[in-house]
């Protein structure tokens, strides 16, 4: 690979970044709005009572407004493939394009008819239908993150594909091995339920607002009702499909993994670290071993239970995937790229001699099989570079799931006091329902920052280094458009907010 | 068939005529959409492979070379 610009990977890195990042702000209130409206609209046919369609139509006016704003921001992320991330996207052949292919079909077949059915049917056709459009809106949108984290799942696990080294492409083998992979399933799950997570808090923030102000107290009450309990369950399940995630990332990431937890060096029966704060002037790695942290705060044991399911198990560190660890089976990185060097070199050799000695091209695609699960090492020379930013995947790490048992408080509160009826009264909690809002945000997009920079330096785990997935462009252009995209976005989400905190604060007092 | 049809038309119709805040969603979604590929994609996001090469062939080429280049950067 020839020597890339490091500034033009940097700026598109963080293009993409900014891109994804401010797409995430729209999609998980999109998600759980979705069924948290669906729940509301069941109550008020089940129960008649207008007061839920009142309430069912002012939460389907704020889900309408944040899907408005965000809708097709993602489709920057996919300008992007093709433009900044060409090799990437080649290599990737049609592992993205099926389950791409299928979203935007059944995203566009579900947005234009049971949407405009939710928002014009009102009146128009039965009650039922009518419920049925809200859930089936909610259902597809859903489905349609389905197969965006089945893409994104394949890149941290790449399962069912065969590479052709004629096309350069990788080739799906088996569509059902992409779709049901470990990887695929923990990374659904865990992502729409944190997501149904952050709209129950959106609902119980805003609902908290009105009670406070003393306004569309029953409105409001209800609402908590539905957002704690819908939230409660989902925290729980998201706490669990977390820790089953955690098992995933410890299987196939697993230096990730040693970063997520700050582990530099593996033990038995290792500790979790539950709050921790590096050493900044820690010494580097290879010259001895580093006091990796000033102060912390750990849990005996904890890691390796939640890593292997038994306490006393031995946790592999950094240092042990650097310089491998032969009693555990762990191949060193050292070994991986001279590994991956064979590999890139028999698939040169390959395409020179294909055609012209099949002797020498078919020797040479046996070495280039044997090697290519370690492929991407190749474009290394130190190992070390192997690593990815330790603190900011730990510190990311830990703001996601403090904040997690801070939500699930949060609704065990907001549960208990909505049955009493004594949420009004309770006005501590009002205050940390409504400041808890962003914190919401601040969780989930810690949640992807552990997911992306954790698996840095791939974009396609062990086979292809984010610097190789780069195309060979201006990087002037890509800062241009690094800054217009701030602005545009940065538009779009003041926009958001002024309209859904004109739609908040104009709601007038309703019955009860 | 044609009343089915015209009945689906009115609907929509209808839908979009009795928006409120609707209206402003929309005009945002095609400012943003104007934006999107009207500029961005137009001016800024050209497919780096398929406006330098002719075929799949030539992409995949060029991406074999890539591929197999020395290593020779910082990493």
């Amino acid at each position: 690979m020839e020597i890339l610009n490091t500034a033009l990977v940097d700026w598109s890195r963080a293009q993409f970044a900014l891109t994804a990042m401010f797409h995430w702000l729209f999609v998980p209130l999109t998600l759980g709005t979705s069924f948290i409206i669906a729940i509301m609209e069941t109550i008020y046919v089940k129960t008649g009572k207008d007061i839920w369609k009142r309430i069912t139509k002012f939460w389907m006016t704020l889900f309408a407004i944040n899907f408005a704003i965000g809708v097709a921001t993602g489709i920057i992320l996919e300008f992007e493939f093709g433009t900044n991330w060409s090799n990437y996207s080649w290599f990737v052949g049609d592992i993205f394009g099926a389950p791409l292919a299928v979203e935007g079909i059944m995203a566009f077949f579900m947005e234009a008819t049971f949407f405009a059915v939710m928002f014009f049917g009102w009146n128009k056709v039965s009650k039922k239908f009518h419920l049925i459009s809200t859930w089936m809106v909610a259902i597809g949108s859903n489905l349609s993150a389905l197969w965006i984290l089945v893409a994104n799942a394949w890149m941290q696990n790449p399962v069912g594909m065969q590479f052709n080294p004629v096309t350069a492409r990788n080739e799906m083998v088996n569509f059902w091995e992409v779709l049901f992979s470990p990887t695929a399933i923990n990374k659904f799950l865990h992502t729409v339920t944190s997501s149904y997570v952050l709209s129950a808090i959106f609902v119980l923030g805003v609902s908290a607002w009105f009670l406070l102000k003393k306004r569309n107290i029953a409105l409001a009450k209800r609402s908590m009702v539905v957002s704690s309990t819908f939230g409660l369950v989902m925290i729980i399940v998201t706490i669990f499909n977390g820790d089953e995630s955690a098992r995933e990332v410890y299987r196939t990431q697993p230096m990730k993994f040693a970063s997520l937890e700050g582990l530099y060096y593996g033990a038995k029966a290792a500790p979790l670290i539950t709050f921790g704060i590096f050493d900044t002037h820690r010494p580097t790695m290879e010259n001895q071993e580093p006091k990796v942290f000033t102060n912390k705060f750990e849990v005996p044991k904890l890691l390796s239970l939640m890593a292997t399911l038994n306490p006393n198990s031995y946790i592999p560190g950094i240092n042990d995937y650097i310089k491998g660890n032969e009693h555990y089976g762990i191949v060193s990185y050292f070994d991986r790229i001279k590994m991956g060097k064979k590999a890139i070199g028999a698939l040169k050799e390959y395409q020179q001699e294909r055609g012209k000695n099949d002797s020498i091209a078919n020797t040479a695609l046996t070495t280039f099989h044997k090697n290519y699960k370690y492929f991407g090492y190749g474009y290394f020379n130190d190992p070390y570079n192997l690593i990815p930013n330790v603190p900011l995947v730990f510190y990311s790490f830990h703001t996601m799931v403090g904040l997690g048992f801070w939500f699930l408080i949060l609704f065990i509160f907001g549960l208990t006091y909505a049955l009493k009826d004594k949420i009004q009264t309770k006005r501590w909690f009002l205050y940390a329902a409504l400041w808890t809002i962003p914190l919401a945000w601040l969780a989930s997009e810690a949640g992807w920052i552990v997911n992306e920079m954790g698996r840095q330096p791939w974009v396609i785990q062990d086979l292809m280094p984010t610097t190789t997935a780069i195309s060979n462009i201006n990087t002037t252009s890509v800062m241009i458009t690094f800054f217009l995209f701030a602005v545009t976005f940065t538009i779009l989400l003041i926009a958001e907010i002024r309209i859904m905190l004109n739609q908040i604060k104009q709601l007038k007092d309703g019955g009860n | 068939m044609t009343n089915l049809l015209r009945r689906v038309f009115s609907f929509y119709i209808d839908g979009f005529r009795n928006m409120t805040v609707g209206k402003r969603l929309w005009i945002i979604i095609f400012i943003k959409l104007f934006i999107m590929f009207a500029i961005f994609k137009v001016f800024f996001f050209h497919d780096f492979l398929k406006t330098r090469f002719h075929n799949d062939h030539q992409r995949s080429e060029y991406v074999l070379e890539q591929l197999t280049k020395t290593p020779n950067h910082k990493n």
